[in-house]
């Protein structure tokens, strides 16, 4: 059937702040299908709240609403816009729960759900309707039983097997189950369940960890048309969630009977479900046997993932279907000429690896099972395994952990973590046997060859060496760096060896037909598909893995990068290798390189094709720290390219701290006392100069790592031992720390001569709170116009005293009317997109273009006047992550951000935290624990929330003090107190807020408990006083006026 | 052990070898399939050809015998980016090569020769293992026969007639080189099946007394199929027609229809085919040769396309009781024609 005349224009929802198990793939499909859907002339609607995504730009979306993601506010969206079908599998779980929500509430009369029917997203969400509908088609789900005594233990090992999997009903974290391998395991295990479960209910279930994890991207039409877009196969079998193993595509390990087997369960489950468009399918398989384990019958991680592994734009296609378009009916845009109705099929191989945040939070348990920790992953193609793990762990850019201890070795090898992956090759240089790995881990013994042969190599290179091996190694994926430390050989000599690799077109169809998607992968082979065209063309740093302090904001800039060259006719190529992004989406560029982004895979493309320029400043810190290296190589090579925009030197001025100072004091700017040390003994003395509170942290940092606030000379030397270790070849750089003072973040472009401001954000958190974990507001509250003249000024001074040409981020502190400089980082920042999206000035187009020479002065850009306020909120991982503490400090936690926007700051600041899912309560009770010192400036916060009618509770200290001053406050039990405590208050639901903020650390025991029961319980939490401020304000203003619904463009006077 | 594989293009590539030393040569072809290794080269289809494989990793798996198509190995040789030394299971491509006195290379530029066929068409190729002399590879390519000039279909067609006895309907099937799973399929939905040798006369055919005449997948140039095409030509009509794979070219030929030898042909298992009720299925193919629209005679319909080039992929004669298909069948197509369909 031909695209339906009576959908003419259609909703999309967005997926919300990047989370762990939530990340940018969803700005890549929705992106995709606003633009398919554009194309066959719909009018598409988009909600998100996630200012850092491309689908929320003007460009992308005839209306955009940038509003929380709940119910109620999106079925107002509907009322005033009355689309006539919303398409419900483009927001992840978050855009189908909403889908049934709004359902099930009545909003969706008259709007027809498209793609993903109604049904379908039960049976794939909810445990019963899902088996019953396996039941239903015969296909096989793990056997399963449930028990309410202990007498029916025998039959239901009978029934289930062993070993089994027991599941208490209805405990919090599945406390109280866990893995029975033998009949007394299962009775021990059960008994304590059965009294642990509130109703007293065990779910006994087969046990499939160990079988392999194998997985379907499925396409349908309304047609019938069933695809498979991509088999792939996870390297850690069953036990560990798909988005925490290492993956490969395509399947590799199956045999065609096998492969046919699974696949036609796919197709069957698909054409059960219903689903319009694309589905993602898993099953654990071991020899001829299967089960079914998962459906998602939506776009996915995996189906980003399959769409970067094949070429095949999953998304886009899925769109289009949902309007009515058959499969054959869509032209294959990577072939140009070939229609969608077809299996890609690949000539190489991909490996997906995770980026965990355990580098951020020590504390956190690293152990992977089915709930996802990772922030985000990477993507790497080789012509061999060897080479795309290679390759993927160079893209990791993480420090990998040299294990020599064969009892650790194994230790680790034994459970699967964040380290397991990498130890595997610690284990065969440490002189284990694939069987002994296979044994341990139970990952197949293919994959252990692969990486045994990567060591083996190593192992060559170090002994004997003929000249045969470096070549062999470099075509295994061996950097020259890597051959070079093993070898001992010059770079010259090995890459007169070895010469250099080629890049092979990733084409859907395994050069059956011409392709016409520049999308590359370098390998070593005979022909390179590159051919030199004389094209003016600059290749743009992405930013590789999302990971807490570098997320999806850098690669909004890099697209952003990417339209200003097009718009100047240049052409714009990408590096870059994640695979969730807008970015790695091969429509995206003029040139996509799926690579890793070491110094030697960028400078291996620069010699490929004459490049006028690289850009540095739009990939986070990652790329600016390549700056420096890639000048000196580009110059050692003797080639013409250029890196764009400030020179590395600049930059460097910048990040050094001396240099810095320098030009701070030419310039008469006051920065806090700050000094650098090389050892202990100098950080001492250092720190006693400055004197306590200081602010420590190691230079070159990204997203605050490893950054502390230091009271005393005992927290120093513990600290200071830590972060040496972090970073020995760079100082341990000390500022005085300023307790109290408003922190203002600047975002500006410079293009040597004039300096446009993008905006000035104030903070909600003081300084000390990490510039990604505050809040911000922009315009400034409660920042003085000297104050902000000055921001003004300093930021031009220091722009053009640097040299910068292009983006520049200011960190100020104000304290006591003065403008202290914290920090300038002279590249794209991460408050670039909230800053577009607030002013609508495309900041990061107009630095790319200055980059190449335009001037601002001839770009006609004028800083608005700002009539509406947006407020940037953050996302914090808590609830993922157990064991980590929730108090935020100078090392940044969060992994996402929403904005909310409307005419003032109350109701700006409300929707914020809404869509940040900490829903500010207007009546109910509040539960505020202080510290001592903070008591006076908690009063008039308290004050208000009274005058508001919300009932105040806290325990003895704070119930005093706040009584004593004349404010009505209900008394609970501190959790050592014993029962009814304010734990028991949270647990029952009587609790609809709490202030609590980070005390002594005598009482941050109790602190932490109540957080751990926030976070469990979903209960809103405040943990600064200055967000406890303006949560009253929002409650204020909300309660006096309704939010505004309006689209982006409203504010912007565009609509 | 060195390997050199040569092209009538003059061009050559040096890799490695296995299997055991010695040259073939033969038509070279590529396959998008990214599994099933072993049923492509056991596909007698594959006769005459040196098989390349475009996905890089062969041999994951091993040899898997039970998944054979023949009693082993058809194509002349195998070209891939790389064999896998030690598979899940035994033994290894390349063990099972030496045993069996077969030839391979891998460790070369597999995508390079893939778009070298798309865009030159397909070329004689030479594989000589144990020697690089890449020369003499050229040279041995130049000098190898046309595939239409070889009896390919009796390199592969049974010597005697056989029967796989059931108790369904009883099917005769020219055996022009057929895959087992066509014979498995049948068997499994009880078919009453007797396997024919290609020489088969009608009269020996019509004996057996069957319900349908399933004319076979085969290697090579279908007009070299000169009795199968007597055989449909003297019994359509009389009994119904299935042709599969070559089979339908057969057929076709057999018709008065002519085929034409396609450029690159079609050999994968992602090939999607629109039947006429506009359906799509992802099928598995291996052809090098295609019918011919125009020439087929009046009453015969199309009933399949390729949807990437519109090529003919099936036909029926309702008026006959015929029906081809170009492409290995799937459940549904045993089943309809187990139950007597057409």
């Amino acid at each position: 059937m031909p695209k339906r005349g009576d959908i003419r224009k259609v909703l999309i929802i967005g997926s919300g702040p990047i989370q762990i198990g939530q990340a940018a793939e969803f700005d890549f499909s929705g992106s995709q299908a606003c633009q398919a859907l554009r194309e066959e002339g719909i009018e598409v609607v988009l909600v998100n709240s996630n200012p850092a995504t491309i689908q929320t730009d003007p460009d992308m979306a005839d209306v955009i609403y940038i509003e929380p993601l709940k119910a109620g506010i999106i079925a107002e969206i509907i009322r005033k816009e009355r689309p006539d079908g919303i398409l419900s599998g483009m927001g992840g779980q978050t855009g189908l729960n909403l889908t049934t929500e709004l359902a099930e509430m009545g909003a969706l009369e008259g709007v027809e759900i498209l793609g993903t029917p109604l049904d379908a997203i039960y049976q794939g969400e909810d445990r019963e309707q899902f088996r019953d509908l396996m039941n239903a088609i015969g296909e096989p789900v793990p056997r399963s039983t449930i028990l309410w005594s202990t007498k029916q233990i025998d039959e239901a090992i009978r029934k289930v097997g062993l070993p089994a999997i027991i599941r208490p009903a209805y405990t919090l974290g599945g406390s109280g189950g866990g893995v029975a391998h033998t009949p007394d395991e299962v009775r021990r295990i059960i008994e304590i369940g059965l009294a642990r479960s509130r109703v007293h209910q065990v779910l006994v279930e087969e046990s499939v960890a160990g079988w392999k994890e194998i997985e379907f991207e499925v396409m349908r039409d309304s047609n019938d048309t069933c695809i498979i877009i991509c088999g792939m196969e996870n390297v850690d079998p069953m036990g560990v969630h798909t988005g925490e193993s290492v993956v490969v595509a395509p399947i590799l390990t199956l045999r065609g009977d096998e492969y046919r087997m699974l696949r036609d369960a796919a197709i069957r489950i698909i054409r059960a479900l219903d689903v319009q468009g694309g589905c993602n399918v898993q099953f654990a398989y071991r020899d001829g046997d299967y089960r079914v384990i998962e459906v998602n019958p939506r776009v996915s991680r995996s189906s980003a993932l399959a769409s970067k592994a094949t070429g095949y734009p999953i998304a886009r296609v899925a769109a289009k279907i949902a309007i009515g378009l058959r499969l054959d009916e869509i032209i294959n845009p990577v072939t140009g000429t070939t229609p969608a109705s077809f299996e890609p099929a690949v000539d190489y191989v991909v490996v997906k690896v995770p980026r965990w945040p355990f580098d951020k939070f020590k504390a956190a348990d690293r152990t992977l099972t089915t709930a996802m920790k990772s922030t985000g992953e990477v993507m790497a193609i080789g012509r061999t395994v060897e080479e795309a793990f290679k390759k993927a762990l160079r893209s990791l850019d993480a420090d990998m952990k040299r294990h020599r201890n064969p009892n650790e070795i194994k230790m680790i090898l034994t459970a699967p973590t964040d380290e397991r992956f990498g130890c595997l090759f610690d284990a065969f240089r440490a002189g284990f046997t694939v069987d002994e790995v296979a044994d341990l881990t139970s990952i197949a013994p293919f994959f252990l060859e692969k990486i045994k042969n990567i060591v083996d190599i190593e192992e060559k290179l170090q002994a004997n060496l003929e000249p045969e091996d470096i070549r062999v190694a470099r075509r295994y994926g061996f950097l020259c760096e890597e051959v070079q430390a093993l070898t001992k050989k010059t770079a010259g000599e090995i890459e007169a060896l070895s010469g250099t690799p080629t890049y092979k077109m990733v084409d859907t169809c395994a050069a059956e037909f011409p392709a016409t998607t520049p999308y590359f992968y370098s390998t070593w082979e005979e022909e390179c598909e590159l051919t030199r065209d004389g094209a003016r063309k600059v290749l743009i740093l992405g930013s590789g893995p999302i990971r807490i302090g570098q997320g999806i904001e850098f690669d909004y800039c890099t697209v952003h990068a990417v339209m200003a060259l097009r718009e100047e006719g240049i052409e714009a190529h990408i590096i870059n290798n994640n695979p969730e992004t807008v970015s790695t989406d091969a429509g995206t560029s003029d040139r996509l390189f799926f690579e890793p982004m070491h110094l030697e895979d960028i400078t291996n493309i620069l010699k490929k094709d004459d490049y006028y320029g690289v850009m540095v400043q739009f990939g986070g810190q990652n790329s600016v720290n390549l700056a420096m290296p890639l000048e000196a190589e580009i110059r050692r090579l003797g080639l013409s390219t250029e890196i764009l925009g400030t020179p590395p030197d600049a930059m460097d001025a910048a990040e050094d701290r001396g240099r810095f100072s320098q030009l701070l004091s030419r310039l008469n700017i006051p920065s806090p006392a700050n000094s650098s040390a090389y050892s202990e003994d100098e950080a001492r003395e250092r720190a006693r100069e400055i004197g306590y509170p200081v602010l420590v942290r190691p230079s070159y940092v990204l997203g605050g790592r490893a950054m502390e606030i230091l009271h005393d000379e005992t927290e120093l030397e513990a600290y200071i031992k830590e972060a040496v270790r972090v970073s020995r070849a760079h100082p341990v750089l000390i500022d005085s720390f300023l307790r109290g003072a408003v922190e203002v973040d600047v975002d500006a472009v410079c293009d040597g001569t004039d300096v446009l401001i993008g905006g000035i954000m104030e903070h909600i958190e003081w300084a000390g709170v990490h510039s990604g974990d505050s809040a911000c507001v922009i315009p400034p509250q409660s920042l003085s116009p000297s104050v902000i003249a000055r921001v003004r000024e300093y930021t031009k001074e220091i722009a053009l005293g640097l040299g910068v040409i292009g983006l520049i981020n200011i960190q100020y502190a104000v304290r006591d009317d003065v403008v202290y400089v914290l920090e300038a980082n002279p590249r794209a920042s991460r408050t670039v997109p909230f800053i577009s999206k607030a002013t609508g000035i495309a900041l990061a187009k107009a630095a790319a273009k200055v980059m190449v020479g335009r001037r601002l002065a001839d770009l006609g850009i004028v800083e608005p006047e700002l009539g509406h306020v947006a407020v940037k909120e953050v996302l914090l991982p808590f609830n993922k992550l157990p064991g980590v503490d929730t108090v935020l400090g100078p090392e940044m936690k969060s992994t996402g951000e929403v904005m909310g926007i409307d005419y003032d700051f109350g109701r700006a600041y409300y929707k914020a935290c809404t869509a940040a899912d900490n829903l500010l309560p207007t009546e109910g009770n509040i539960f505020i624990s202080v510290a001592d010192e903070q008591k006076e400036d908690l009063l008039p916060i308290a004050q208000k929330l009274r005058e508001l009618g919300l009932t105040l509770y806290g325990t003895s200290g704070t119930v005093e003090f706040l009584i004593q001053n004349g404010i009505e406050t209900n008394l609970v039990r501190k959790v050592q107190e014993g029962s009814p405590n304010v734990v028991d208050l949270m647990r029952t639901g009587k609790i609809r807020l709490i202030i609590n903020t980070p005390a002594d650390k005598a009482s941050r025991q109790d602190h932490m408990r109540i957080m751990r029961v926030a976070v469990d319980y979903g209960i809103p939490y405040i943990t600064t006083l200055q967000a406890a401020r303006a949560a009253a304000m929002a409650i204020d203003a909300i309660r006096r006026e309704e939010i505004t619904i309006k689209p982006l463009g409203h504010y912007h006077g565009r609509a | 052990m060195k390997a050199v594989l040569g092209l009538e293009d003059g061009t050559f590539v040096i890799g490695q070898g296995f299997g055991v030393e010695g040259i073939c040569s033969g038509e070279l072809v590529f396959s998008t399939q990214m599994t099933g290794y072993m049923e492509a080269l056991t596909d007698p289809g594959y006769t005459g050809q040196i098989l390349m494989f475009t996905f890089p990793l062969i041999g994951n798996y091993g040899t898997d015998l039970q998944n054979f198509e023949s009693s082993g190995v058809h194509a002349q040789g195998l070209v891939a980016r790389e064999i896998a030394r030690r598979p899940a299971a035994r033994p290894s491509v390349a063990e099972y090569f030496s045993e069996n006195g077969l030839l391979g290379i891998s460790g070369i530029d597999t995508r390079s020769l893939a778009i070298k066929i798309r865009s030159a068409g397909t070329l004689r190729a030479a594989l000589i293992t144990g020697n690089d002399d890449g020369g003499e590879a050229v040279r041995r390519a130049r000098a190898a026969p046309q595939m239409s000039d070889l009896d390919l279909i009796g390199r592969v067609s049974c010597r005697e007639p056989y029967r796989i006895s059931g108790p369904g309907r009883r099917i005769a099937v020219i055996d022009l080189g057929v895959r087992r799973q066509i014979l498995a399929g049948l068997e499994r939905r009880g078919a009453d099946i007797h396997i024919f040798p290609h020489t088969a006369t009608p009269d020996e055919i019509m004996a057996a007394g069957p319900g349908a005449l399933l004319i076979s997948n085969g290697p090579g140039d279908p007009g070299a199929a000169i009795t199968a095409i007597r055989c449909i030509q003297d019994l359509a009509g009389e009994v119904p027609i299935i042709g599969i794979g070559m089979g339908a070219q057969v057929t076709a030929l057999a018709l008065g229809g002519e085929v034409y030898k396609m450029m690159v042909g079609h050999r994968g298992s992602n090939q999607p085919v629109r039947h006429r009720d506009g359906s799509i299925s992802i099928t598995t193919q291996n052809h090098g040769f295609a019918v011919d629209e125009e020439t087929l005679p009046e009453g015969c319909i199309i009933s399949h396309r390729n949807v990437n080039d519109a090529t003919v992929e099936g036909f029926d004669a309702p008026d006959l009781g015929i029906v081809a298909i170009q492409f290995h069948p799937e459940a549904p197509f045993f089943d309809r024609i187990s139950r007597g369909i057409p």
